[in-house]
Formats: structure tokens, C-alpha cells, sequence
């Protein structure tokens, strides 16, 4: 038990740092907002540079244009880049999830248009599959494809999807439609790639409730497809979107936010009712120990999921707990750390608050955090069924055409 | 990254568990816990000391395997999932660690070997009453090399041999050997939450006492010794966790309520869920404490913490969520459910209560955050 690399990681790790040694940024962009929406120019040209010298899709298969590498090169090159002030990352998505999805898909002459210019960061993809009556009924799906009346053969999508992360400066997306609502909800389902900037799809920035606009809803009025942007067969489009998510890229990256150790000075610089530091109260200390032992116990769920990754195998479901617990902790710790300034916790202006208002912007996003990418609940769900084995729930759309399932608003 | 137990390690726990398995069913534990007079399993202890476990991490040549602490901690799961009623961490991680910690060349030629062979029995002696450890509430003291006070509760003090006995000696604490074969010494068993488990009120009469570790050092002493034990607790800890877990698991599956299986239930899907979570918490504090302690790194008091109060919590979760998940059949005598509710209290009061272990786990961050 070790935390060291096998020689060979070790051999791949001074291959990395000698690398971004010599090319990496020594400054963050000034336009750069942290979430993908800042000057695309310098993400799209650290990209380029990574792409050149064989870092950019590390585990992709060499006929993708990937290195097929394994997944712990990527780990360690992301540990190293971490390093040093790189641009946010607006690839994620698509190099994540949606570019494999269609090189898994689509026909060679697509895969070879879109595989490199990818991968350069030239063109950016993102997921259209949340809509407005399904974020984790994903598979209710009601955005419709028909078929064009001109016996053309292309097909015709009207509806509208919803929480599209990067779809307002996305060139390309994949959108999962209902080609049948005459069949049982997961039946009906077909995925398609889709050109963004076509006139019949209107983007428009969602306002959340931290004030900020990361995520778009995405209107669908009439936009023809070509029956060969089809991945997959008609009425294939779940067993599509299973492998999409699959290819979801393993998260690694360590809480966001403000956490125990920027709690700890703030209970030192705090007084309570006696003068005292509040650090010193056992109520305050109880906490700080309690979320800095899931904080750590997290940290090492992913130690040991590196660990498995390093062996050539596939992690172990540790590695489905760490949204569940890294949400909750960032909103409990973020709230206790507000209501320990007493009445001056209200304030949130960045020059009078704490950390620059960092507690007051956790305990705004920290409601968003508990949804995105799996709810609280269905991620208890996942692991339910998926690593303890308990039954599905019962369902009543199973067998039931999608037209005839009931619905609310 | 090789955060991970090897290959050997790995079968030594298999290979714990299938003697377990055979050796120490419930019935076994149930055994003890029945019979008003019995407060362990001599017999199991033989075989445990049969195995090579009870030495499996004192040199060769005070009679052990000469393995690592890692062995230690399989074992120490296996053990915490069979709820062995044997006084393994009294001997093993407390009285054989602080030999090996803190014990001259003598004291370790003269008990090493025998807890190795299973005739040498341990027990901490630090409780004198409610509350909190702390150096103003040592009595008991030592002088001319005799011991006298009392010590409440020793788990373990009914059947051991030996006990490490924290006392004043000149104003100071200190940390003593004492054999309790000696005159002078009387024992009283205690009724105690876990039945499973031996405990006892020690009275020390001008009883021959052995200073451990320097004059004055009782308490640092403690605190080292108790740090390499909470990280093997914490594995008995984790281990008892997911036993409690695939019991409440095994019973939802198979118990119908309304037409169909309660493990269908979100309700029931939901608990079973945070169970896994914090064991998986749990677990991996715990293995970050392993290394830790295998290593002797400076971070073994941080991370022996954090194994405390995570195995802690997922064992009190997973065992009293379990006898809820189970309902009323959850809360006879007759069902294994209140085996592990009993135990999780024993390992989580043993080496001091999880407030405790909070509250110096922030103490030691405050340091590491100032020294940053």
C-alpha cells in the first residue's frame, strides 16, 4: 500500500510535467469566468496545443485520432495540468460523452468529419436530453422527429430541451428525440447529431437562481435532419444514450467550492456571544471534524479508484458516492459557515463578506449541485439497485404506449 | 497509486474469514452473550492463537510472524464482521503495540512472546468514572513501584493477565505494566451494553507496577497507543458495518409488506443506500489510517482520527438502521440484530467516544493549518 506510480506511470507523469513545463500557461485568461463561458479563443487554443502533442483524448483509440492510452495517463496528465492556470475546459461534454457517442454511431465518412476537428478543439458538442417533463425520467423524452412529408427521407424535430450545458457557443450536438409515441416509452426513442447553428434552434440562457447563466434551454422549430445523422437505429436511441453515459468521463476533480479548511480559519476569525473564537466551541469543532472526515473519505475513495484504474481495472461502485456526499457537505458547510457571522451573514457583497462571498456563492449553487448530473435521490437509487442489487421501483409506463402515460404539468 | 491491500493480504483475509465462518458463527458469539457467566470464548481464542493472528505483527523473534500492520487490519476486519467475543484489540492493538511502542528490551522478551502464543491476555486500564480522559481525573498513583486506586470500566480486565494502567507517580502521569496475577489485585465483572465482551472494575492494592515510556509521558503514551488501535478498531468497525448491511439487505429482499419485497421501497432503498455511503466512507478513512500506521507517518494522528469517527458513525448507522429495517422481529433476543447495535457501542466507547476524537482531530488541523 502505497501511493506511488508504477514505474511506468512514472515514466508517463516526467513525460507530462516536461511537457507543460516547456508549453503550459503561467497566467489565467482574464475574460475566463471558470465555467466554459469565458474567452473560448484560449480554451479552444490550449486545446489545439494539447491535440498537437498527443494530450488531448488520451484514452481514445488511435483510429478515433486518440492515444489510446489508458484511463490513469488521463488521471495523470489532469493531475498535472491541474498544476498550472489552464483555461476552463468546455470539451468536457463533448469529448466526453457526445463525440464517442458518434464515433461508436455514426457511418466512417461522419467519423472522419468530426473526430479530429474534435479533438483540436476546434468544434465544440454538447448533450440534448434534459427536457422541461423528464431531468431524471430522462427516457419521457417529448421532443419529436417525424419524417419529412417530401419522402426525402430526412426528419423534422420540434420541442425543447432544457439545463443544455454550453449549448449558446456549441457548433454540434447530440439531442435524443421520440420517433414513436405509439410505443412503450423506451421503445419510441432515436438518437441524432445535429448541426447547432441551424436557424430552427434558438438558445436561450437559463436564469438560476445564483444569478449566473451556465446552462441553456434549447428550442426546437421545425429543424430537418438528414436521415444519415441518425446514431443508431430508429427506436435504438436508449440503448444509445446507455452508452454515452457510460463513456461519461470519470470525475476526478476534487469538490468545488469553499471547504473545511476555509471553514476552519473562518470559525477562528469569528467570535461568538463570549468574544471567544468560535473555533473553540465543541458545536462548531463537531462539524468541521465531521465534514472533514467525508471530505477525506472521499479523497481516498478516489485514491482507490486510481488504485483500480493503475491495475487495468474497472473501478468499483466507491467511486458512485462522491456527489451524493460532496453536495450536501458543500450546502451544510456553506450555511453553518453564513449563520456563524450571526446578522452580518446576510451580506453577501464580495467586499464585506468572507472569503470574497465564496460561502455565499457554495450555498447558492449547492441546491443546483444536489441535481445535476443525478439527483440526490436518483443517485441513492443507482446505488440501490446497481451495487447492493435491490429491485427497480414498479413502474406504470412499462408496457404502455408513451402517448397513453400519464402526465402532470 | 497502489492504494490498496496485496494479493497475500487480500487471502489472508479470505482465508480469516472462511476460519471465522467456521469457528465463529453467531451461535458462538450468542454462546457468551446467553450465559451470565461467560464473558469470552477461551476456546476461540486458542484458535485464533493457533493461526498465528494474535503475533501476526510481533517480530520473529519474540515469537510472531514478523508481518506488517496491514495483516493486522484484514484480520481485524474479519473479526469485526464475525463480532468475535474475544479480547484480540486489548491484546493486540493495545498491549502489543505499546510493547512494541514504548517497552524496554525486557518487557518485550517477557510479554511478547506470550501474547504471540495466546497466553498473555491485555486490558487498558484508564477509565476511573464518567467522562472524558483527562489528567486531573487520575487517582490512582503509583509509589515506591506499587500501584493503588481503581479503575472503571477495563474492558477485557476480567480475563487478562496483564493491564497498562494510567497513573500519577511524583504528580505526574504515567503509563504502568502491571501483572494482574499479583496480590492485591481484585476484579469485579460489570454488567456492560455489550454482553459479548468482557468488562470489569479493577482495584489495585499496593500492586508491583512497571513504568512504561518515560516519567511524566502517560498521556502522549496513551495517545500513541490509542491512535494505532483506532485504526484497527476502525477496521473491526467497517467490518461489523457491512455486516449489518448485507443483513438488512438479505432481510428487505426477502420480507414482503403490502404485495411486494420492502427492498422494492424507495423508503428502505434509500437507508440501504446511506448505509453504503458512509461504509464506504468508513473504509476508506480507514485504509488512509492503514498506511498511516504501517508506515509510522507523521500523519497517523489526523488519520487515525478521521478512521475513528467515520468507522464509528457507519457502524451506529448501519446498526441501528439495520434492526430498523428489519422491524419487530429486528428487536427480539432471538435475531442477530442487537449483536452488531451492542458491538457498535463497545468499539465506539472503547477507545474513547467519537466527541472526543472530533474534537482532537480539529486540534490537529488547527496546528497543521497554522504550520501551513
Amino acid at each position: 500500500m502505497d501511493f506511488n506510480d508504477t514505474p511506468e506511470e512514472a515514466a508517463y507523469r516526467q513525460k507530462v510535467r516536461t511537457w507543460l513545463e516547456a508549453n503550459a500557461p503561467r497566467t489565467r485568461d482574464g475574460n475566463d469566468d471558470g465555467e466554459g463561458g469565458g474567452d473560448l479563443a484560449a480554451a479552444k487554443a490550449w486545446q489545439a496545443k494539447k491535440a498537437a502533442a498527443g494530450f488531448a483524448c488520451i484514452t481514445w483509440p488511435r483510429e478515433w485520432g486518440g492515444q489510446g492510452g489508458t484511463p490513469i495517463h488521463s488521471v495523470i496528465f489532469g493531475e498535472e495540468e491541474a498544476r498550472y492556470p489552464i483555461p476552463s475546459n468546455p470539451f468536457q461534454i463533448g469529448l466526453g460523452m457526445c463525440v464517442p457517442t458518434v464515433m461508436n454511431f455514426a457511418d466512417q465518412a461522419t467519423k472522419d468529419r468530426f473526430g479530429l476537428p474534435a479533438i483540436r478543439g476546434e468544434e465544440i458538442w454538447c448533450q440534448l436530453f434534459s427536457e422541461p417533463s423528464g431531468g431524471s425520467d430522462v427516457a419521457a423524452a417529448r421532443t419529436r422527429a417525424e419524417k419529412a412529408p417530401d419522402g426525402s427521407g430526412d426528419w423534422i424535430i420540434n420541442g425543447q430541451k432544457v439545463w443544455t450545458t454550453g449549448a449558446q457557443f456549441s457548433d454540434f450536438g447530440i439531442v435524443i428525440v421520440r420517433t414513436d409515441p405509439n410505443l412503450p416509452k423506451h421503445k419510441g426513442l432515436t438518437m441524432f447529431w445535429i448541426d447547432m447553428k441551424d436557424p430552427g434552434i434558438e438558445v436561450r440562457p437559463i436564469h438560476q437562481m445564483s444569478g449566473g447563466s451556465g446552462f441553456n434551454e434549447v428550442f426546437f422549430t421545425d429543424v430537418r435532419v438528414k436521415d444519415s445523422q441518425r446514431l443508431g437505429g430508429v427506436g435504438d436511441g436508449w440503448k444509445v444514450s446507455l452508452v454515452t453515459l457510460m463513456n461519461e468521463r470519470l470525475a476526478v476533480g476534487g469538490a468545488t467550492g469553499a471547504g473545511w479548511s476555509q471553514f476552519l480559519e473562518a470559525a477562528r476569525d469569528t467570535t461568538g456571544a463570549d468574544g471567544a473564537p468560535l473555533l473553540q466551541e465543541s458545536a462548531v469543532r463537531e462539524k468541521l471534524a465531521d465534514w472533514y472526515v467525508q471530505a477525506e473519505g472521499l479523497r481516498h475513495a478516489r485514491n482507490r479508484t486510481m488504485t483500480a484504474l493503475s491495475k487495468g481495472q474497472t473501478p468499483g461502485p466507491e467511486s458512485s458516492i462522491g456527489k451524493i456526499v460532496s453536495a450536501s457537505l458543500m450546502q451544510d458547510l456553506a450555511n453553518e459557515a453564513v449563520e456563524m457571522l450571526d446578522q452580518y451573514g446576510i451580506i453577501n457583497d464580495p467586499d464585506l463578506a468572507p472569503l470574497s462571498g465564496g460561502f455565499h456563492g457554495s450555498l447558492m449553487m449547492a441546491p443546483g449541485l444536489r441535481i445535476a448530473g443525478g439527483t440526490d435521490e436518483i443517485l441513492r437509487n443507482i446505488i440501490a439497485e446497481r451495487v447492493l442489487g435491490l429491485p427497480g421501483d414498479i413502474r406504470l409506463d412499462k408496457d404502455v404506449a408513451f402517448k397513453d402515460v400519464p402526465t402532470g404539468r | 497509486m497502489n492504494f490498496d491491500f496485496s494479493e497475500d493480504q487480500k487471502f489472508l483475509k479470505n482465508e480469516a474469514r472462511r476460519f471465522l465462518e467456521a469457528n465463529c458463527p453467531t451461535s458462538r458469539v450468542r454462546k457468551v452473550l446467553d450465559d451470565a457467566s461467560a464473558t469470552w470464548d477461551p476456546e476461540l481464542w486458542k484458535a485464533v492463537a493457533g493461526q498465528g493472528w494474535l503475533g501476526a505483527a510481533i517480530p520473529e523473534e519474540h515469537g510472531g510472524l514478523g508481518l506488517g500492520r496491514l495483516e493486522l487490519c484484514v484480520i481485524a476486519e474479519e473479526l469485526g464482521r464475525a463480532v468475535a467475543p474475544i479480547p484480540f484489540a486489548s491484546t493486540v492493538y493495545v498491549l502489543a503495540e505499546a510493547i512494541m511502542l514504548a517497552g524496554s528490551e525486557a518487557q518485550k522478551a517477557a510479554v511478547l512472546p506470550g501474547i504471540a502464543a495466546g497466553d498473555v491476555i491485555g486490558a487498558l486500564a484508564t477509565s476511573e468514572g464518567p467522562g472524558a480522559l483527562s489528567a486531573s481525573g487520575i487517582r490512582a498513583s503509583v509509589e515506591g513501584g506499587k500501584l493503588s486506586g481503581t479503575k472503571i470500566p477495563v474492558t477485557d480486565g476480567g480475563i487478562a493477565t496483564h493491564a497498562l494502567v494510567l497513573a500519577r507517580e511524583g504528580g505526574q502521569p504515567g503509563l504502568f505494566l502491571v501483572d494482574l496475577s499479583s496480590a492485591g489485585v481484585t476484579r469485579e465483572t460489570l454488567s456492560t451494553l455489550d454482553p459479548s465482551r468482557d468488562a470489569a472494575r479493577l482495584v489495585f492494592d499496593k500492586v508491583p507496577a512497571e513504568r512504561l515510556g518515560g516519567a511524566g509521558e502517560g498521556l502522549a503514551l496513551v495517545e500513541q497507543v490509542l491512535d494505532r488501535a483506532a485504526v484497527l478498531l476502525a477496521f473491526e468497525q467497517t467490518g461489523g458495518a457491512d455486516r449489518a448491511l448485507e443483513m438488512a439487505k438479505e432481510y428487505a429482499l426477502e420480507r414482503f409488506a403490502f404485495g411486494r419485497t420492502i427492498a422494492s421501497y424507495q423508503a428502505i432503498k434509500h437507508k440501504l443506500a446511506d448505509m453504503y455511503v458512509k461504509n464506504e466512507l468508513a473504509r476508506s478513512n480507514a485504509y488512509y489510517g492503514a498506511w498511516a500506521l504501517n508506515t509510522d507517518a507523521p500523519e497517523l494522528p489526523v488519520a487515525a482520527s478521521a478512521a475513528r469517527i467515520a468507522a464509528s458513525e457507519a457502524y451506529w448507522f448501519a446498526s441501528k438502521e439495520n434492526i430498523q429495517t428489519h422491524g419487530g422481529i429486528g428487536f427480539t433476543w432471538a435475531v442477530d440484530c442487537h449483536l452488531h447495535y451492542r458491538r457498535s457501542r463497545q468499539l465506539s466507547l472503547v477507545a474513547g467516544a467519537p466527541r472526543v476524537w472530533k474534537d482532537r482531530l480539529v486540534s490537529h488541523l488547527e496546528r497543521r493549518n497554522a504550520a501551513a
